[in-house]
Parts: structure tokens; C-alpha cells; sequence
């Protein structure tokens, strides 16, 4: 199998997101997607009569409305007639597969968008509408109680305690702190966060996402086009997504090799079994990780095999903020931002989707424009 | 730089009413072995997994995908699910051609379906939301004024509609896995079937179907190195177009995304005059009337003109010229996710003289199509037994 290689070189050269709110109560979609396409066309100067191609990610289970995204299109306005397509997923897998497009070679711009609001649901009950439906969904396990599994999992295996988890929520609040689109965000320290009730043992209510409306978009632009558009281009060097069974029992929850096997595709990783040297296999400068619940980061590191230097989830993460089908493009566009403002010139972002981190999605991204296939002649 | 591609595999399961012998897993994977078999591949040829189906409401299960991933071999694969309303199976099998047109994967699998019988999505598509006028009749309900603008425009004969009912279930009639086989079809059995959105009769309006469609697209290499003894069908053009749902000035009747979509499409494909160049077409008819309103929306008839075609026997694979849905169409199966894959699927049966009772008679050139939403996104593909230049 080919590695998930750019052919061409294809970058992030704009990123725009509405802030994330516990609930959109004025603002319909539309509403919410319309100053954010806005604003990240207009970073760049352009018009959505430019884009080559249009791509978004959402889910109509959030919305409770079938063809939720067919209206949400109106904040781009789809006229004239636009090539245009949507996942329902995460918005980071639409932009898998803007950048497909834009490694063939027909387009050199693409806008990708996603939204999520998840006020006016129940997530316990809507997330458990995920599983199996046969064995699984009838019995109604949240996606909270399945995460403290996943945790319990981690603690028994003796790789992390409660007080770790406490950690990496206190560092995401604080780093939020300086984040204008966050939503949880604070100056506490781990052992303030440790003496919260359990909301599912052992996870704490510091150790869970909070519950978010919100948008987010991206341009993408290929070789001497985004060179153009961006005065530092965020380069993506290699992007790769990969599933693992949905059988949780026939799963180790502690450990993610499906992440793994993506940042291999992605170029950031030489193999799945980390043989080559003893690590830190990943030394990037910033890592977006989209780890809902505070454990998942942990587990993620470890997958990824990242250094203690890499600055994790600078923006807060998805502990701060957590949009649902927007979250993990946010990543990608965090990570971006870091690039193009200059801070970093090495970053990874990472998407997942599913119970436990089911499915995972690595880009790599760099300041260094790649040699792709149909780089300068 | 793009890379050349082909089907090389196809499959789809027996449609019908109520698959209760097989789960929604079970329903996939029938299509998808079929597809595997058909291309002398295992489920560890696979490279990635692309599906697609259209809302989730219509079987109560959000992002099946997750749930159907171990079932389609994906565990360990980049898998991406699609949805673009009624038009996803055709956008699914666009979104898995450009992983290989790209040169990511050289074998994908992909995979389209709806399982009806598990919910109802009369029910789905009426879910009440603020501020907007609830349809409460379902896809029926929306298409038949627009129907009735055509008829009024093109002045069309009120039969038109019936033709293509009876024309499109006896084509089913030679198709094994068609949901219905009416064995004694006739107009007058849709003349006199019940009158639901006038005028779109009982008869004229496609059933509700649990189905699953698949195929296996390859890289130019792997296409060619095939053992199987069926040839490739190679991909010569694909292409999709959106357009808003409703704004003062749209013609819903005659939609600019589907023209331009078509010229796209066969602009790809070296063809100008599509009736003459084009073999066979699948194209997407969950209403009678839909048949004249593409063939001029597609550009095989002048606007106003092609319920002429229709009504001197054209589109029929009993003598016509341009045989439209010789598996029976959409009006003889609708698993709604999968219908657009179907078309898709069908004239790659077509293109490799596999389509057995229903094949046409050497065919260079069929055209695949589908639409979704409010008329408003398509998605096209034209596949030929000849290599691209």
C-alpha cells in the first residue's frame, strides 16, 4: 500500500472558527457558518466563486434534521452551480478529501467547512445511537461511560493515574486562557480539578468535554497558489486515516493503533513498531491532539511516541472546546495557525471519531514547502 | 497527473422490501463479496473503504460506519463515509474513484445502502424544524408541483409518465436482483394504480427498498494485470455540481447544476452529442416524469422535447436508440443510499457485457447519474470498454 504521500504540495493558507458556546441559541447553522466563511475567504482575498472545490463535515443526528448540511451550504452560497461534496463526519475527513482533489491536479483551491451543534440533543442518548444497533445501542451506554471504560482500562494497566488526567486538564484550561474562541478555560490547578465528584469513576468532570455549538473552516491551496495567497503557507507533508474494529471488547482501549498506523501513512513515523530507535519517534514543535476526554491524550502521546519537548494542544484541545464534527478540523486548523503566524515550524494535528477513539486521522504539517510530484519544474 | 481508473468488480444484493434474513451489516457485506468475487479479490486486496448512504434518520443508526467497519474489511484502513442526499451513491463511488484517480490507493472498495424496512423514511424526511414549513409528504410531495410545471411547460401528454412506469418495470422483469417484478405491468394497470401526488400515480413512483450496492475500483495497473476474464470498465469522465435548495429565480424544473454537471461530465469524455455517443444510460428516475425532464436536462433531447423521446419508444431496450435504466431503474429499486450507485453500477455491468438479460448490444459508452435533494445535486460518471487516451 502507498503511504498517504502529498503529491503535490498542497497547504493550509486560511483558518477561521466561531467561538465555541455551550449553546447557539439566536443563530441557526447557517448563522453560525456565514461569518466564518467569510472571514476565512476574506484572510485570503478571496471569493467563493474561486474555490475549485467545496467540502464539508457534519452530522444530521446532532441537528435532528435529515439533509442538515443541505441548508448549511447557504453560507457559502452554491451559485452558480458549485462541485461541492460532504462527509458525514468530522470536518478534518472532508478535508482528506479536498486535499485527494488537490493532489490530482485539477483544482488549486479548495474551502472546507464544518459545523456542529450540539444544544439542542441529548449527547448520552444521540451518541449511543453510534453502536451497533443490533447488540449494543439497545442497552444506551454514553459515550461518557464509555470513556470511563477506556480510563479504568488505562488505570489498571498502571500507565496513568487519576492525578495524570488531571494534568492534562489543568494545562488545557490554562493554555485556553489565552484562546478567544475557547469555552472552558482557567487558571486551576490539578489538585482543585481532583477534588470534583466522580462523574463516571475515575473520570472526574475536568476529565470530560464540555458540551459545545460551533463552526469552523479552512482554505487549501496547492504549489505556487498558496504560495501566493499565504505569506507562510502551513505545508501539509503527509495526511493519513485509519479505523479500528468497533467491537469494543475486542479492543485494548489503552492503546490507539489505528493512530499509529495513520502517522505512519503520514509520513511522521518510519514504522508501526516504533523499532527504529527508542524515541521520542515524533519531535514536532506543536501537537494538536483531538482527545475528548483527558485520558485519550495520554494514550495518543503514547501511540504517537511524542516528545516531552512537542507543545500539546496549545489551543486548549478539545477539553476546552469540542464541537462536535468540527473539533478535529479545528485541530488541524490550530495547529496550522501556529505556522503561519510563525511560532512553529514543525506541527502534527490529529481527528478522531467513534467511541474511544475508534477512528484517527494524522496530518503533518510543516513551514517548509515539500517537493510534491508536481513541484517547481 | 490524474491517474486512469476502472471498475473491476461489481456487486449488489436482491432488493426488496424488507431484507429481514440479513442485518444491516449483513446487507453490505453481501454486496460487497459479490463486488470482491467479481474482481478476483479478498478482502486484504483492499487498500480503503469509501461508503456511502443518505440520512441516518433512515435507519436510526448514526455514522453506521463506525458499526459497519469491521464488517467491510476496513479494521486497520482509512475508511470515509459520504452523504450528499439522494445523489450519495453516485458522489460515494466519485469520492473512491479520486483516491485512485489521485494516486493514493490502487484498490477501493466502495460500498452504498439503505436497509428502509429498519425505519421509515417518509417519517425522517418529515422531521419538524423551526421556522421551516414541514413536507409531511415526503420526496413525492415536493417533486409533484414541479412535475406539473414541466408537463405545463413542455406540454406534454398526461400518458408520458405511464410509459415510463410500464417501460421501466419491464426492463426489471429481465434484472434478478430488481426489487419489483410485476409480470403483468401494462398502462393500464398504472393508468388506473392510485393517484398519490397528482399527478404522479401509485405506479409511477418507486418503491421502498432495502439494498446494498458495491464496487472495486483499480488503478490502470491493477486493471490490467486482472485475471478474471471480465474486462475493466474504464472510467472517462466523473463529475459533481450543487446548487442551492430554493431562491427566487431557480428552475427547479430544468436545474443549472445538472446541465452543467452533464457538460462537465461529458466534456471529460470527448462527447457532444450524447445521444448518438452514448450506448446506454442509467439515470436517475424515482418519478415517472423524471425520464423526459432529464433526457433534456442531460442533453439527449432540446428543452421541451424530450417526452417525444419517451413517447416514440427511444429509451426502451425493445428497439430504442438510447436505452434509459434497462436494469428497470430506480422506479424497480430504491434502496435510497445505494439508487445512485446503482446507475453507477449498472453501466459498468453494461460497458463489460456482464448486465446479462438486460445487456444492450455492444456497448462503448453508458452514462451513470444521479440527484439529490431538491434537484439540486448531481453526480455523473461516464464509463467506456476502451482505455481513456
Amino acid at each position: 500500500m502507498k503511504t498517504a504521500m502529498s503529491k503535490r504540495a498542497v497547504a493550509v493558507v486560511s483558518f477561521a472558527q466561531s467561538k465555541n458556546v455551550r449553546r447557539e441559541d439566536h443563530r441557526n447553522e447557517v448563522e453560525m457558518l456565514l461569518p466564518v466563511v467569510s472571514e476565512v475567504l476574506g484572510n485570503v482575498g478571496l471569493t467563493k466563486d474561486e474555490m475549485g472545490f467545496v467540502c464539508s463535515g457534519s452530522s444530521d443526528y446532532l441537528v435532528g434534521a435529515p439533509f442538515s448540511f443541505v441548508m448549511a451550504l447557504d453560507a457559502v452560497g452554491a451559485w452558480p452551480p458549485m462541485r461541492e461534496s460532504h462527509v458525514e463526519m468530522d470536518g478534518a475527513w472532508a478535508l482528506y478529501e479536498a486535499w485527494t482533489l488537490l493532489n490530482e491536479g485539477e483544482i488549486d483551491t479548495a474551502l472546507v467547512y464544518s459545523f456542529g451543534r450540539s444544544s439542542p440533543s441529548d449527547l448520552n442518548k444521540v451518541l449511543a445511537l453510534q453502536l451497533d444497533p443490533y447488540y449494543m445501542a439497545p442497552l444506551w451506554p454514553g459515550p461518557v461511560a464509555l470513556a470511563a471504560l477506556q480510563a479504568r482500562a488505562l488505570v489498571d494497566s498502571g500507565k496513568a493515574t487519576e492525578a495524570d488526567f488531571a494534568e492534562v486538564a489543568a494545562r488545557s484550561r490554562v493554555a485556553a486562557v489565552d484562546n478567544p474562541y475557547a469555552q472552558v478555560t482557567g487558571n486551576t490547578s490539578p489538585e482543585e480539578l481532583l477534588a470534583e465528584d466522580y462523574v463516571a469513576p475515575p473520570l472526574r468532570r475536568h476529565a470530560l468535554p464540555p458540551i459545545t455549538d460551533g463552526a469552523a473552516a479552512i482554505v487549501l491551496a496547492a504549489e505556487d497558489r498558496a504560495a501566493q495567497l499565504c505569506e507562510r503557507p502551513a505545508w501539509i507533508a503527509g495526511l493519513d486515516h485509519r479505523i479500528e474494529t468497533h467491537a469494543l471488547g475486542a479492543r485494548d482501549l489503552t492503546v490507539s493503533p489505528s493512530t499509529r498506523k495513520a502517522a505512519v501513512g503520514a509520513g511522521l513515523l518510519v514504522d508501526e513498531a516504533l523499532s527504529t530507535k527508542a524515541g521520542p519517534h515524533i519531535e514536532v514543535d506543536v501537537a494538536e491532539l483531538h482527545a475528548p476526554f483527558a485520558h485519550q491524550e495520554l494514550i495518543l502521546k503514547e501511540a504517537l511516541g511524542l516528545s516531552e519537548k512537542t507543545k500539546v494542544n496549545p489551543s486548549g484541545g478539545a477539553l476546552a472546546a469540542n464541537a462536535l464534527m468540527v473539533a478535529g478540523l479545528t485541530r488541524i486548523g490550530e495547529a496550522a495557525s501556529r505556522l503561519m503566524d510563525g511560532r512553529a515550524q514543525t506541527a502534527l494535528a490529529h481527528a478522531t471519531s467513534g467511541p474511544c477513539l475508534q477512528q484517527n486521522l494524522v496530518c503533518a504539517l510543516q513551514a517548509e514547502r515539500p517537493e510534491g510530484r508536481g513541484a517547481r519544474a | 497527473m490524474k491517474e486512469r481508473l476502472a471498475v473491476v468488480g461489481v456487486g449488489q444484493t436482491k432488493h426488496a422490501s424488507q431484507r429481514t434474513d440479513v442485518s444491516i451489516a449483513g446487507l453490505v457485506r453481501e454486496a460487497a463479496k459479490r463486488a470482491l468475487e467479481d474482481a478476483g479479490m479478498d478482502w486484504s486486496d483492499i487498500d480503503a473503504v469509501v461508503i456511502g448512504k443518505a440520512p441516518d434518520m433512515f435507519e436510526g443508526v448514526m455514522m453506521p460506519e463506525l458499526y459497519l467497519a469491521p464488517a467491510l474489511g476496513a479494521v486497520g484502513k482509512p475508511m470515509i463515509r459520504v452523504h450528499t442526499a439522494g445523489s450519495v451513491g453516485g458522489s460515494t463511488a466519485i469520492v473512491a474513484a479520486h483516491l485512485v484517480a489521485s494516486g493514493t490507493h490502487e484498490k477501493v472498495l466502495t460500498v452504498a445502502f439503505e436497509k428502509q424496512s429498519d425505519s421509515d423514511a417518509m417519517w425522517a424526511l418529515s422531521v419538524p424544524q423551526p421556522f421551516s414549513p414541514p413536507l409531511l409528504a415526503g420526496a413525492g410531495g415536493y417533486f409533484a408541483p414541479i412535475i406539473r410545471a414541466y408537463m405545463r411547460r413542455s406540454g406534454a401528454p398526461d400518458h408520458i409518465g405511464i410509459l415510463v412506469a410500464v417501460k421501466d418495470r419491464k426492463h426489471a422483469l429481465k434484472n434478478p436482483y430488481a426489487h419489483l417484478h410485476i409480470e403483468d405491468i401494462s398502462f393500464e394497470m398504472v393508468r388506473d394504480s392510485m393517484m398519490l401526488w397528482d399527478p404522479i400515480r401509485y405506479l409511477e413512483t418507486c418503491p421502498s427498498s432495502d439494498g446494498a450496492a458495491a464496487m472495486v475500483l483499480a488503478s490502470e495497473r491493477v486493471a490490467k494485470s486482472t485475471v478474471t476474464g471480465r474486462p475493466p470498465a474504464w472510467v472517462h469522465g466523473m463529475a459533481m455540481r450543487s446548487e442551492p435548495t430554493m431562491f427566487a429565480g431557480r428552475d427547479q424544473v430544468n436545474p443549472r447544476a445538472g446541465i452543467e454537471c452533464a457538460k462537465d461530465v461529458f466534456g471529460q469524455a470527448g462527447i457532444t452529442d450524447p445521444r448518438r455517443e452514448i450506448d446506454v444510460a442509467e439515470v436517475y428516475v424515482p418519478f415517472s416524469w423524471y425520464e423526459p425532464m432529464w433526457l433534456e436536462n442531460l442533453g439527449f433531447a432540446a428543452e421541451g422535447e424530450g417526452w417525444k423521446l419517451t413517447d416514440a419508444g427511444a429509451t426502451s431496450l425493445d428497439g430504442g436508440d438510447i436505452p434509459w435504466n434497462a436494469s428497470g431503474g430506480v422506479l424497480s429499486s430504491n434502496p435510497i443510499g445505494a439508487s445512485g450507485m446503482l446507475r453507477f453500477l449498472e453501466v459498468a455491468l453494461q460497458v463489460r457485457g456482464q448486465a446479462g438479460e438486460h445487456q444492450v448490444d455492444s456497448v462503448r459508452r453508458a452514462l451513470g447519474h444521479a440527484y439529490g435533494g431538491g434537484s439540486q445535486f448531481f453526480s455523473m460518471w461516464v464509463l467506456g470498454a476502451d482505455k481513456p487516451d
